[in-house]
């Protein structure tokens, strides 16, 4: 049942190596190798469209890729847990790379050491930016990352209750519930102006800034918990922590975030990498690879994956988690994205996004009808209260287009979500308020 | 001046204040009032280095690598598999790249009919009938199946099940799942020929049981030929069957897992269909279910609507999911690669796939098992599993052939798994590597087999070619030095 012809550019052997092959472990045809396969299953009919070469595969590609608009050509205003951000081009020639690329995790050090120093910047540089004494080398996303929070703050205190504010984002929700409440832990929601714990409380979840941009209490919500013996679980988005304080400098226990804003195309939502902190005392209770520095035989330095009794590999259902990942890849992006925008380029593209965000919301909040329901500090993205339905105006953007915001009429009154970031121009922004201003009535 | 600690200095040794890496526009819109000076960060420490030092520190760091570009790597379990090139660049076409995760649909379509077609074909190739492709890597497309399996029994009102049966041989992710479902774990043995242990299913199987969660062919390489019988035994006593794909290189057009009597599988997209490894993620896991599954798989799952022989497609969140598994939508940019290199090879591509990793694996087989112990001499499927005991006796373990293998250029075997063989090498060789290649890599097992006779200090102290030879992971984990330090 051999295939007449080839299909693959990716098989070398020819028919003489198969011959060849065949003949040396004696048998008559490969298929006598797959004789364990009960015969009545063997070979099914495999219903697969007709092999195409790469130049059709290109050209097909290239049609489904150009039936999407992207940011490139209509203006965009979404956030909500990724975010269009500037990515320098340095960074993915770093990940193109194939010796970081086509790698394999690095249990093997000693071929092993660009892979591994990379995790060993990440983690610096994530500790550095998120002012916590240690990070892991990454998580799938920033949703699994708080999941496995909530699931590590269970094991570090012994509760099973869960509090979540219900500023976080709903999609993080409900991958936490998706993670914990399997386990028998409890989720329950509080309110930011009426936080209960009590004495089963794990831990309390805060998005800072929150789903809908802006800054929670965090002093005051750190208090509240630590008095109770609850664990303060936060999760971030990185670029904010180039112009605020980090919620290390609040006393957070675990800090966590999405890492796609630092230099990850959006990519319709992955591969992203989930930024995962702590404090010292907790490191032997985190999940995921952690990696540390030692020295060789030659007492040269270099790097190891450590701590990996923690891990699936070595303690199997008993494990911290069962992830066997660390979107590698991912942060390696992340590292050359720090590594050349640096202190001040952080520094830079947060202020930008802060006084953009802020240059929109203020045009926004003039026009008759439209207002900004709530008070606070936000950083890049805020809530707008509309006088016509969130997606009514959406509709209206985008056959004007343009993308406009987040519809989170569902929680808000009217509510739209708006993002800005470095790379909305002015002229896009003043687009923006002008179709606004043109859609003030339910037509 | 020691050169090779200073071409390894880290990003905190090389700032320098004042240095930039990249260049920003001028802000366009007036400047706004600042927030509250208490809120606002002044202790932002981070690295300062121009582009091309970043560049070449992190090209330099990256030649200590093996990578599938430059070397063999004959890794059990893994399918270290060529990369094809056109997948990058396929995932890196702006309309793909660039789209973000919560665009409304009618802006989104191509990326929709992709997902949507790639669901069917992942379907098609294990005989399910249904697919979501929200889970972002194995571990996670099987948390995802045995929650799944969880919500079936609960569904119908069935709480008393609360043991998963887990084959002695299985990746230690099958149990920690399970864990992580609230499930207590039962270890099934395997029997001489590697099977499971038929006798001791039939024992386990009782109205408690969950299921079983089954690599198939298992990790020694074999396929299981009590298979019938055991999805027969499992589903008996009202438990389902869950197949980690992690093997599916040997079974591409074979046969369907869905008609051996699979309930729920995943894929690792990364090791059977040729999305590159990264040095550890990201990967991509989507899973597949037969019908009476199907309301459970993750959210969302791409639906398609067919209306006046006009198909639009959309993000479909079913009452009945075991709920999100990611932010968004899964490792979109992954399901671009494998969706290429599927299109790329079509169904007798696939059997060429399976063909070729299952002749390579048994050509290894048959010229080093008089070389190293076989454990289970039987034919194998993508993968063989030797045992370095005989070599263990001359004081030299699996870890010092592994290690030796470096010095030739080869990258080391899976070691020391399955767990229950003794000194194991796990090797995959794959269907990507030319016969020369393994011609190759078979002499020099046979070469370092007589180095263990003749000269064991040369694999004690194996490798020799590294920019590290051994490194101490003891002295790593007593000390812990995760991370570098600035303060100014």
């Amino acid at each position: 049942m051999t295939p007449e012809t080839r299909h693959s550019p990716y098989v070398p052997n020819t028919e003489t190596d198969r011959d060849q092959i065949i003949k040396r472990l004696g048998v008559s045809s490969t298929d006598e190798l797959f004789q364990d396969i009960p015969k009545e299953h063997y070979l099914p009919k495999l219903n697969l469209n007709e092999p195409l070469s790469e130049l059709e595969i290109t050209r097909e590609l290239q049609r489904l890729s150009m039936l999407n608009d992207t940011p490139d050509t209509m203006p965009c205003f979404l956030g909500g847990g990724a975010y269009r951000h500037f990515i320098p081009s340095i960074v993915k020639h770093v990940i193109n790379r194939a010796e970081f690329a086509t790698a394999y995790t690095p249990y093997q050090p000693e071929v092993s050491q660009g892979t591994l120093q990379t995790i060993y910047e990440f983690q610096s540089l994530i500790c550095q930016l998120f002012e916590m004494d240690i990070a892991n080398s990454g998580m799938y996303d920033g949703a699994t990352a708080i999941a496995e929070a909530a699931l590590m703050a269970c094991r570090i205190t012994k509760k099973d209750r869960i509090a979540v504010l219900n500023t976080i984002s709903p999609a993080y929700t409900s991958v936490i519930r998706t993670y914990v409440e399997p386990q028998g832990l409890e989720i329950y929601s509080v309110d930011p102006s009426d936080i209960k714990l009590d004495e089963r409380t794990a831990c309390i979840l805060v998005q800072h800034p929150n789903f809908y941009g802006y800054l929670e209490d965090l002093k005051n919500i750190a208090k509240i918990a630590h008095e109770n013996g609850t664990l303060l679980v936060t999760s971030t988005d990185p670029i904010f922590l180039g112009m605020f304080n980090a919620p290390g400098k609040y006393g957070a226990d675990i800090v966590v975030a999405e890492g796609q804003p630092l230099g990850v195309p959006l990519s319709y939502g992955g591969p992203y990498v989930g930024l995962f902190t702590c404090k010292s005392e907790f490191v032997r209770q985190m999940p995921g690879r952690i990696v540390g520095k030692t020295t060789d035989t030659k007492q040269r330095e270099g790097y190891v994956l450590t701590l990996q009794t923690r891990e699936q590999h070595i303690r199997r259902e008993r494990a911290t988690s069962n992830i066997c990942t660390s979107e590698a890849l991912i942060g390696t992006a992340v590292v050359a994205y720090i590594g050349s925008m640096g202190r001040v380029g952080i520094r830079h593209v947060a202020e930008m996004a802060y006084h953009k965000a802020h240059y929109a919301a203020s045009m926004i909040s003039q026009i008759p009808g439209y207002s900004l329901p709530f008070g606070g500090t936000f950083f890049k993205e805020f809530v707008v209260s509309c006088p016509v339905s969130p997606e009514k105006l959406n509709d209206y953007f985008l056959e004007n287009g343009l993308i406009g915001g987040i519809d989170v009429s569902d929680r808000v009154k009217d509510g739209l979500l708006i993002a800005v970031t470095e790379m909305n121009t002015k002229e896009e922004i003043d687009r923006l308020v002008s179709l606004m201003t043109e859609c003030r009535s339910s037509k | 001046m020691n050169i090779e600690y200073n071409e390894r200095r880290t990003l905190a040794q090389r700032s320098l204040k004042g240095k930039i890496g990249t260049t920003l526009p001028k802000l366009d819109v007036p400047a706004q009032d600042m927030p509250d000076a208490e809120d606002i960060r002044t202790d932002l420490f981070l690295p300062e280095v121009s582009e091309g030092e970043v560049v070449r520190y992190m090209t330099s760091i990256s030649q200590m690598n093996f990578s599938i570009d430059t070397n063999y790597y004959p890794l059990g379990s893994c399918t270290m598999k060529y990369n094809p090139k056109v997948n990058e660049e396929m995932a890196n076409l702006p309309g793909f790249a660039n789209i973000h995760p919560r665009q409304p649909k009618s802006t989104v379509q191509g990326a929709l009919e992709l997902a949507y077609n790639l669901q069917v074909i992942l379907a098609e190739i294990v005989g399910m009938s249904g697919c979501s492709l929200s889970t972002m890597a194995g571990a996670q497309g099987e948390l995802a199946g045995m929650l799944m399996i969880r919500a079936y029994h609960v569904s119908r009102g069935d709480y008393k099940r609360k043991y998963v049966l887990i084959p002695d041989s299985a990746h230690g992710t099958n149990p920690a799942s399970a864990a992580m479902c609230g499930y207590e774990v039962v270890t099934i043995p395997s029997d001489t020929a590697g099977n499971m242990d038929i006798d001791a299913l039939r024992t386990a199987c009782n109205e408690e049981t969950v299921g079983l969660m089954l690599t198939l062919p298992n990790t020694l390489g074999l396929f299981d030929n009590n298979i019938l019988e055991i999805c027969k035994l499992v589903h008996d006593c009202g438990g389902l069957v869950y197949g980690d794909g992690a093997n599916m290189n040997a079974m591409l057009g074979r046969t369907k897992l869905g008609d051996l009597g699979f309930d729920v599988m995943h894929f690792n997209l990364h090791k059977t269909f040729s999305t590159p490894h990264g040095g550890g993620g990201p990967g991509s896991g989507p899973v597949c279910a037969r019908d009476i599954l199907v309301p459970f798989l993750p959210s969302p799952v791409i639906r398609r609507d067919t209306d006046e022989e006009l198909d639009s497609y959309s993000l479909d969140e079913p009452d009945t999911s075991i709920g999100k598994t990611s932010a968004f939508h899964g490792n979109f940019g992954m399901l671009v690669r494998a969706y290429t290199y599927i299109n790329l090879l079509g169904a007798n591509g696939l059997l060429e796939v399976s063909e070729n990793a299952v002749l390579n694996a048994n050509y290894i087989l048959a010229n080093l098992k008089d070389y190293y112990n076989l454990p289970y001499d039987r034919v194998c499927m993508h993968e063989v599993v030797f045992s370095a005991k005989n070599q263990k006796q001359q004081s030299v373990s699996a870890l010092d052939i592994a290690k030796r293998l470096i010095d030739y250029g080869i990258h080391p075997p899976t070691m020391y798994f399955p767990l229950i063989v003794e000194e194991a090498l796990m090797i995959e060789p794959t269907e990507t590597e030319s016969k020369e290649t393994i011609d190759k890599f078979i002499q020099v097992m046979q070469i370092i087999a007589q180095e263990v006779l003749d000269d064991p200090l040369l694999l004690k102290n194996a490798p020799h070619s590294t920019p590290n030879t051994r490194l101490d992971e003891a002295k790593a984990a007593r000390n812990p030095d995760l991370r570098w330090h600035l303060s100014s």
